[in-house]
């Protein structure tokens, strides 16, 4: 080859960087492609604060706000109901809700600003699906020892009347609870810290 | 010279067509023992052409848009023109694309079609499962029913099971907070376009290897071994017209099977299209019971086995790793198996034994993947998951010290 005036080694170099910035420039391309599977701007704002009205909510009632397109409940516990609560302890993952699936204000045995009401958004940790709520305390397929709770149609995962997960189940933690805040003793506003502005 | 080969010849300068056709059909030698097994392979190929066919018609009345999308659905039902026939042969040719493609795996299983040299086939045919469900799932959501949305929102979550980047990448995957709208139109996209572009593709290369180095045979012997004087295999015979025939038998009374479940059972029994599907996605309500179409229920089931924690390791992860794991874990079949023989025909009984208790875990999986779960049944998920594993995981073990019988020189065929 050297013989037909080729300079082998410089050809060789012109193909390696022909073909590293030729690369570079393929992987820059699929930048607008990639980003523009994110969420949009008009999915953004639709993630605004939604504002639930609890006057008419009686007490072992649960009721469904949507929030950025997920099912928030709220639930007005009785008082039977709370104090079930703590005899369920030793049959849950996280009975003390260490891991942060709460804000801070609501990091408490009850997980509520309020003790009777509870705001959780529907969606089991598992697989999001949104489990049912199942109030009664009495024997269940899925649990012969049942103190009222929500279970999971799609993969039977269970938690109890705080959002508690079970153990033995697939769900790995408990269920969130959103920001939230009253702006009065019946509205509680979704989507907002107590203290803070839309989160 | 007649016009018509004039024209061939005028064409065959211009084009490959003559050599492509002796390649691939007249002078195509395939073994002469194939027997019923060796339907689906061009079965697939048929089925492949009737979704095509039928998913472009389908789109000429679909609406890719959560408002609308239900009720286009129902309005290619009912007020379409044959519409419900159409709509019919495509919601029934999934599940018959997944029978078809079971059953060609199990005879690449049967006969030990994967080994060498066909390891590339193998892997290729994987990808195209792979595609396959790719395809069927981005499909299942464009109904938009309940059973669409739910299961949509399930399969997306799995992604949220990988650490660190699981949440981001999950409202990647869905463009919004949960499944919606945005989803929709991107999935009806990699539906039409993406995916069926893939598909062709890896039919095309699989296909390719398979004429490279011809078809493997129920006795697995290998017939390029033994040619005659023009170096034409003694035991092969011309694809076209021999097999071209034969496999006209086996798609008309493919078509028969089809045409029976479009006319009289389309929905078949709640598993080729699910009861909860007839009604409207609704993202505040999860339907009592969530399965998948049957064709996935396997894996479903074997996620769901996983309940329990392995260290730091949570169940949820633990458990799509498992899922994801029985998927990959086919793509290394080859590799697995140490056999010295291929057909089942001269293996011994450990393998006979091992591939009877797959097929049997696989359908009792198959079962549990569409029950609701219970103690009992998560307990016989997670059996069946461990026999599944087994089955390939000593493989390299038991393959190896399974006594074989001697393989005949030639291919063996009983009397006509």
């Amino acid at each position: 080859m050297s013989g037909d005036g080729v300079d082998t080694s410089k050809r060789r170099f012109l193909i390696a960087a022909t073909t590293v910035v030729g690369g570079v420039g393929a992987v820059y391309t699929a930048v607008p492609f990639v980003a523009s599977w994110l969420p949009s701007e008009r999915a953004k704002a639709a993630g605004a604060p939604v504002e639930a009205d609890i006057s008419k909510l009686e007490a072992g009632q649960m009721i469904r706000v949507q929030w950025r397109g997920k099912p928030v409940w709220i639930v007005k516990r009785t008082e039977e109901m709370l104090q079930a609560l703590p005899t369920l302890d030793d049959r849950l993952r996280d009975p003390m809700s260490k891991e942060p699936q709460q804000p801070p204000y609501c990091q408490n045995p009850v997980r509520s600003i309020k003790p009777e009401i509870l705001v959780l958004v529907g969606i089991c940790t598992h697989l999001g699906c949104s489990p049912s709520y199942v109030p009664e305390a009495m024997p269940q397929p899925y649990d012969a020892n049942w103190k009222g709770g929500f279970h999971c149609p799609c993969h039977g995962s269970k938690f109890d009347l705080a959002g508690r997960v079970y153990k033995a189940v697939p769900a790995p933690i408990n269920l969130l609870v959103p920001p939230h805040k009253y702006t009065s003793d019946t509205l509680i506003l979704v989507g907002v810290d107590e203290d803070q502005g839309a989160a | 010279m007649g016009m018509l080969v004039s024209l061939r010849d005028w064409v065959d300068a211009r084009f490959p067509l003559t050599k492509m056709w002796e390649e691939h059909l007249s002078k195509y030698y395939a073994p002469k023992n194939f027997n019923f097994w060796y339907f689906f392979g061009s079965l697939a190929l048929l089925v492949l052409v009737i979704q095509i066919v039928t998913g472009i018609f389908l789109t000429m009345n679909y609406k890719p848009d959560a408002n609308e999308a239900f009720a286009s659905v129902e309005y290619i039902m009912r007020d379409v023109e044959w519409g419900w026939l159409i709509r019919y042969m495509h919601s029934t040719g999934a599940s018959a694309f997944f029978i078809v493609v079971y059953m060609h795996m199990f005879r690449g299983m049967l006969y030990g079609s994967y080994k060498g040299p066909r390891e590339l086939i193998w892997l290729f045919g994987m990808m195209i499962y792979l595609a396959l469900m790719a395809e069927a799932f981005f499909g299942y959501l464009l109904p938009w029913g309940q059973m669409s949305y739910w299961g949509a929102q399930v399969i997306v979550s799995l992604f949220g099971a990988i650490p660190g980047i699981g949440d981001s990448l999950s409202l990647w995957i869905r463009g919004d907070y949960v499944i919606s709208d945005v989803t929709l139109n991107r999935f009806f996209a990699l539906h039409v376009i993406a995916v069926p572009l893939v598909l062709v593709a890896l039919v095309v290369m699989h296909i390719l290897a398979l004429h490279e180095v011809g078809s493997n045979n129920p006795d697995g012997v290998e017939i390029k071994k033994n040619k005659d004087e023009n170096g034409i295999p003694r035991d092969g015979i011309p694809f076209h017209p021999y097999y071209t025939v034969k496999d006209i038998v086996g798609v008309v009374v493919f078509l028969m099977f089809f045409a029976f479940v479009i006319f009289f059972i389309p929905e078949g029994g709640g598993y080729f299209l699910e009861p909860p599907n007839f009604e409207p996605a609704n993202a505040l309500k999860t339907p009592e019971h969530i399965a998948p179409v049957w064709y996935f229920t396997p894996y479903y089931a074997m996620l769901r086995a996983i309940t329990f924690d392995i260290g730091p390791l949570s169940s949820k992860f633990l458990g799509v790793i498992v899922m994801g794991a029985a998927v990959v874990i086919l793509f290394f079949l080859p590799w697995l198996d140490r056999s010295p023989v291929k057909s089942i025909r001269y293996r011994g009984p450990i393998f006979k034994t091992m591939l009877a208790l797959f097929v049997i875990s696989f359908f009792v999986l198959g079962w549990l993947g569409t029950q609701a779960p219970t103690d009992v049944k998560t307990l016989m998920a997670q059996v069946g998951t461990a026999v599944y594993f087994a089955f390939f995981l000593l493989m390299p073990f038991y393959t190896k010290l399974d006594p074989t019988k001697p393989v005949p020189e030639r291919v063996t065929m009983g009397s006509h």
